[in-house]
């Protein structure tokens, strides 16, 4: 498969280290001085931190691009006996290519969030997080072994729990950050006994030795529960279920929309562009270990169809603009999803790469809208929106330009990287690519609608939200609208890495991955005209959800209230989100809790247990006063007693011997 | 001189804190600060030794070291026997560690009865470093027994209203176990004429006879660490007893069960152990689930974290009756973390409670806006309780599903449900305790004080030290527990 000779490096590297080092400091540092001596100048730490994190990826990005690798530990994490995993790194072009976003992105966002941000009393506290975030991040990214990805991947859930209930006060997000890392316990619930069985099976975590062990259990079954399962297909699912959680994969999906309970950089950081995206990292990082096992593989393919096309449906029904951006998330994390499931694990790759520039856009231009309206109750509703092209020209541009991008349209970033999915899936050695492919195409329609759902309806027509605003509303200021332009030239340049070659491109980040990831697994000889077809259809698909938006929303607005009249059930039915937050509410909270409270707690503890304890106390209590009867202080009975006592001792002896 | 302490350095750890008992006592009980200090310094110096023990342990060596054997009652062949090996060595620290917090946190909040408090304590640990050292079973026996004396008055008078009832229920739970142990000594005893440990665990026996020795000593332990289902006395124990008291329970006295099946079921009647550990994971895997469960509902902060030790020690259970080398080790690791974590937890409810001489969860709420630094504290102490990847509890947690899983796999799937269960009752303690909007009850709260904050600062440390380089840890046990379980196989 290696068709590139690279170079590997055991020896410990300082710039690989310092790329996650750097933050972690930064944040530890303002955490412990920011409230007294930083205050609003806490950004700077965090940001010039991030800035050398992110010279030092580009600077190891082109060394793996000249064909180095790293892989060395810093030291010993844990060692007992034949258990031994270090805390260390892997740069190869998967990883060379996450942090080079990463640290680019979260920089970006760090700037923005100065002005985002700005006048929080707990300014200093959202910075410390976000950067022990990156840090966290990075580790998961760069881990070599599966141990110190879990380390990554429950450092990243806590800085998330952390930055969802940042506004502390609020029960809502409280409540939301609650959620949030519960739920990604199940998954990790998963995830750990994933490892463990990888251990049991393979006798390491390293992900080297891993994968050279991988044949030995190629072909091994073991009984779990009367069934013969096999063993790659056990470990890639127990570890997939850690991947539903922290990706937000049905049916483990219902943390990230109210995840948006934080405030919006987080929502673009960590809820779109990174941490959710870990769970296809991972799976495209153990891809050897998935594709031994057809069945996961489907699995995968199917979770991923079942959540974007599930979170499509939802999207265009809610009226909160963060909202919306979260179920497309969902959705277009169910795309890489479904692209690993056919094999396109490259073409997943680049569109994780691509959607972090235009979802982190999405999100933050949505936050320019928001900063600008947070007088109101909700500055999240789109209906206090509208004709906001005029006001916020830039937010406009960047925006529209996002949208296009997810909505597929040629020349955008979006485009070649969805385009590269569905042409895989369609011509996947797996029989179920064809399906795939099908469902990504009507998704992709519906994708476009409800991105330009928000946009027609929050930069056209008339602003309705006067009485929220001071004056005139106002372009975000200079701190806020840079970054936007800077991620909206990466959601049009960072497509150019992909380039088909059908299209005269290079395909570089194909070339790139190809080491890392394989060729994608499609049958031969595909002919370039289906791939033009397929290309057109695509296209078709994105311009017919716009035209459907367009339609609705600006050239005939009636036929917003008369469809949602006239479909009421299912109208309520995706308004719930399939009512799937009321469905785990009566079949796994309120039970656990009824269980608890009312067999375990009364039942059994109080009353079997304690009844047994208490009990027994008592016993001892009623037959010493039963037998102070005995006690009559007077002589002739106690010589009575002892004379009893001396003849069954007698005749005991006697019996027995 | 350097001879001198290093050959009696255990007996030196164990009766050093006499020299303050004999200051306080011939102190007038007004003096209350300098008998505070007096027993702070003497706790100092003796955690102090107690590190130079550690400095001076030899990894690589099998078997006892820093051996002390004295004759003491000739005639019953008793002798005055201690050492400590891999198994044991590290609770030494952790006994004085947890009483110099003890000391600290009880500063202010120990009003009555001061000379006699400090006493209590001291007398403590004296009884607790006692119990680790010994290998003369009659020596174990006194001082495990000894613990009691002290444990049953610092619940009985400085204890909470209904704490006559909770200390007697400690006392009379604990004893009745303690019972059955004796039995099995002197049963020992008239067998083989011996109370040496390490000729004892040489023996071997019919098995019949082996199980129900094992079956006695486990009764002891059990109640001691508890395992469901006689955990009963452990929440109201907990709930009545005053801070220290808490602490104590829960940074050593419970890890003494631990220890004892380590130290002595497991090595003495290695069949009947591998007999009944089926039985026994079963048992962790209930008290993993069934504690976590009740911690789920429960209002009462000191409740809810005594519960959650039932829980937590089911891992610990879990790991000691998987009989796997990383699971041992992620076991005995786990009752040091469990050691410090859950008393840095009842320290910091200790804390608020001194100042709203409240419990309930709902009392509190917002906590966080009055007082922050003790929030970001709490919540280290919440995330190690959790097992997150960084703090203590994750390596030990991780090293015993990791070896249980090697050994038995159903018992791992069932246990760490355990791991969901406790996140989802610690998060949402912190999110009713110091989230959400401020409680007018505790809107004017006096920020930590510099005792309190030394008490909580120290098992930070820990807790992220373990954490992040847990091999020196683990690294006192190797030789040991290699040696524990081929003995045992």
């Amino acid at each position: 498969m290696v068709e590139k000779q690279f170079e590997l490096i055991t020896n410990f590297d300082i710039y690989v280290f310092l790329i996650p080092f750097l933050p972690l400091l930064a944040s530890i540092i303002t955490l412990i001085f920011g409230k007294k001596y930083f205050r609003d100048k806490a950004h700077l730490l965090p940001i010039i931190a991030l800035f050398f994190s992110f010279l030092l990826s580009i600077k190891v990005l082109i060394e793996v691009i000249n064909g180095k690798i790293y892989h060395f530990d810093i030291y010993t994490w844990m060692f007992a006996y034949n258990l031994k995993v270090g805390l260390g790194f892997l740069v190869d072009p998967l990883s060379a290519a996450m942090i080079t976003m990463v640290t680019c992105v979260s920089f970006l966002i760090h700037v923005y969030s100065v002005g985002y941000m700005g006048g929080d009393p707990g300014y200093y506290r959202f910075f410390a997080y976000i950067s022990l975030f990156v840090f966290f991040m990075l580790m998961l990214v760069l881990s070599n072994n599966l141990a110190q990805l879990y380390l990554g991947w429950e450092g990243v859930g806590l800085c998330s729990y952390f930055l969802i209930g940042f506004w502390y006060q609020k029960g809502s997000a409280s409540d939301a950050a609650k959620k949030a890392f519960i739920v990604n316990r199940i998954g990790d619930f998963g995830f750990a006994l994933g490892i463990f069985s990888a251990f049991y099976f393979l006798g390491t975590l390293y992900y080297n030795e891993i994968f050279s062990k991988l044949p030995e259990i190629a072909d091994k079954y073991i009984e779990v529960l009367g069934y013969e399962v096999h063993v790659p297909f056990l470990i890639a699912f127990l570890l997939f279920c850690g991947a539903m959680g922290k990706s937000a994969q049905f049916p483990l999906h219902v943390w990230l929309p109210d995840a948006m309970e934080g405030p919006t950089p987080v929502s673009a950081l960590i809820h779109a562009a990174t941490m959710v995206t870990a769970g296809v990292f991972m799976v495209c990082r153990l891809h050897p270990l998935f594709e031994l096992s057809d069945a996961m593989m489907f699995i995968v393919a199917f979770i991923g169809a079942i959540t974007c096309f599930m979170s499509a449906s939802i999207a265009p029904t809610q009226f909160d603009i963060k909202r919306v951006i979260a179920y497309s998330t969902l959705s277009q994390l169910g795309y890489m999803f479904m692209a690993c499931g056919v094999g396109a694990f490259i073409a997943g790759m680049f569109h994780l790469l691509t959607h972090a520039y235009f979802k982190a856009l999405l999100f933050l231009g949505a936050g320019s809208i928001i900063h600008l309206l947070h007088h109101a109750p909700d500055p999240n509703d789109i209906r206090i929106m509208g004709g906001l092209k005029k006001y916020m020209p830039i937010t406009f541009w960047t925006l529209l330009i996002a949208s296009l991008s997810i909505s597929g349209i040629p020349g955008f970033a979006g485009f070649f990287s969805k385009d590269e999915i569905l042409a895989q899936a369609f011509f996947s050695k797996y029989p179920w690519g064809k399906f795939i492919w099908l469902l990504g195409l009507i998704v992709a329609s519906m994708t476009a609608f409800y991105s330009f759902r928000i946009i027609f309806r929050a930069f056209f027509g008339e602003f309705k939200g006067w009485e929220y605003v001071h004056g005139e509303p106002h372009e975000s200021p200079r701190v806020m609208t840079i970054p936007l332009i800077f991620l909206a030239i990466g959601s049009i340049v960072a497509g150019w890495i992909g380039i088909p070659e059908v299209l005269g491109g290079k395909n570089h980040i194909e070339k790139f991955l190809v080491p890392v990831l394989g060729h994608p697994r499609i049958i031969h000889e595909v002919s370039h005209s289906a791939e033009y077809l397929l290309m057109f259809l695509s296209v078709l698909a994105g311009l017919f959800g716009i035209f459907l938006a367009w339609l609705i929303y600006i050239k005939k607005p009636e036929l917003e209230t008369l469809l949602s009249k006239n479909v009421r059930a299912l109208y309520t039915f995706l308004y719930r989100k399939w009512y799937f937050d009321e469905l785990y509410h009566y079949i796994i909270v309120r039970p656990t809790i009824w269980i608890s409270r009312k067999v375990v707690v009364a039942i059994t503890d109080n009353t079997i247990i304690e009844g047994i304890v208490n009990g027994s106390a008592r016993l001892v209590n009623i037959t010493g006063t039963g037998l102070r009867i005995l006690h009559t202080g007077i002589v002739n009975h106690y010589s009575t007693f002892i004379l009893i006592g001396i003849l069954v001792y007698l005749l005991v002896y006697l019996y027995l011997k | 001189m350097e001879s001198l302490l290093l050959n009696n350095l255990l007996s030196w750890i164990i009766w050093f804190p006499l020299i303050g008992i004999l200051i306080i006592l011939f102190t007038d009980k007004k003096h209350e600060s300098f008998i505070k200090w007096v027993s702070l310094i003497t706790i100092i110096i003796d955690s102090i030794l107690s590190i130079y023990l550690l400095v001076n342990f030899d990894f690589s060596k099998v078997g006892f070291q820093f051996v002390e054997k004295k004759r003491w009652i000739e005639f019953i062949n008793s002798y005055y026997f201690l050492g400590v090996d891999g198994v044991s060595i590290l609770f030494i620290p952790l006994s004085t560690l947890t009483t110099l917090l003890c000391i600290l946190i009880s500063w202010d909040s120990i009003k009555e009865l001061v000379k006699e408090f400090y006493l209590a304590l001291l007398f403590t640990n004296i009884a607790m470093v006692g119990t680790f050292c010994a290998l003369d079973l009659v020596i174990f026996y006194l001082f495990w027994e000894a613990i009691l004396i002290p444990m049953y008055l610092i619940i009985g008078i400085w204890g909470g209203p209904r704490r006559i009832y909770s200390a007697i229920k400690f006392f009379l739970y604990t004893f009745f176990g303690s019972v059955f142990m004796l039995i099995g000594i002197i049963y020992l005893y008239i067998k083989f004429g011996t109370f040496d440990y390490t000729i004892l665990i040489n023996q071997k026996y019919p098995f019949l006879v082996e199980s129900l020795l094992f079956l006695g000593f486990a009764i002891a332990f059990a109640i001691k660490v508890p395992m469901w289902p006689v955990h009963t006395w452990l929440p109201d124990a907990h709930t009545e007893a005053p801070t220290a008291g808490s602490v104590i329970l829960a940074g050593i006295l419970i890890k003494l069960g631990g220890y004892g099946f380590i130290r002595f079921a497991l090595p003495m009647f290695p069949q009947a152990a591998l007999y009944f550990s089926k039985l026994f994971l079963v048992l962790s895997v209930i008290a993993i689930i069934y504690a976590g469960l009740v911690c789920l509902v429960e209002d009462d902060l000191k409740r809810l974290i005594a519960y959650s030790s039932v829980s937590h020690m089911g891992f610990v259970t879990l790991g000691i009756f998987s009989f796997n080398p990383i699971a041992m080790k992620g076991a005995i690791l786990q009752m040091i973390n469990h050691g410090i974590v859950t008393g840095a937890l009842f320290m910091c409810v200790g804390i608020v409670y001194d100042r709203t001489h409240s419990r309930s969860i709902s009392y509190y709420g917002g906590l966080a806006t009055s007082m922050p630094v003790y929030a970001a504290l709490f919540m280290v102490f919440t995330l190690a309780s959790i097992g997150l990847p960084g703090t203590n509890g994750f390596i030990g947690e991780f090293l015993i599903l990791l070896g249980t899983f090697l050994s038995n796999k159903t018992m791992v799937v069932f246990g760490a449900t355990g791991v969901i269960i406790g996140a989802a009752y610690m998060l949402w303690l912190y999110q009713r305790v110091f989230f959400q909007e401020l409680n007018p009850n505790i809107a004017k709260m006096p920020p930590l004080k510099i005792n309190e904050l030394t008490a909580l600062i120290l098992p930070t440390i820990l807790v992220f030290w373990i954490g992040l380089y847990p091999n020196l840890f683990l690294n006192f046990m190797t030789t040991s527990v290699q040696n524990l379980l081929m003995n045992l196989k």
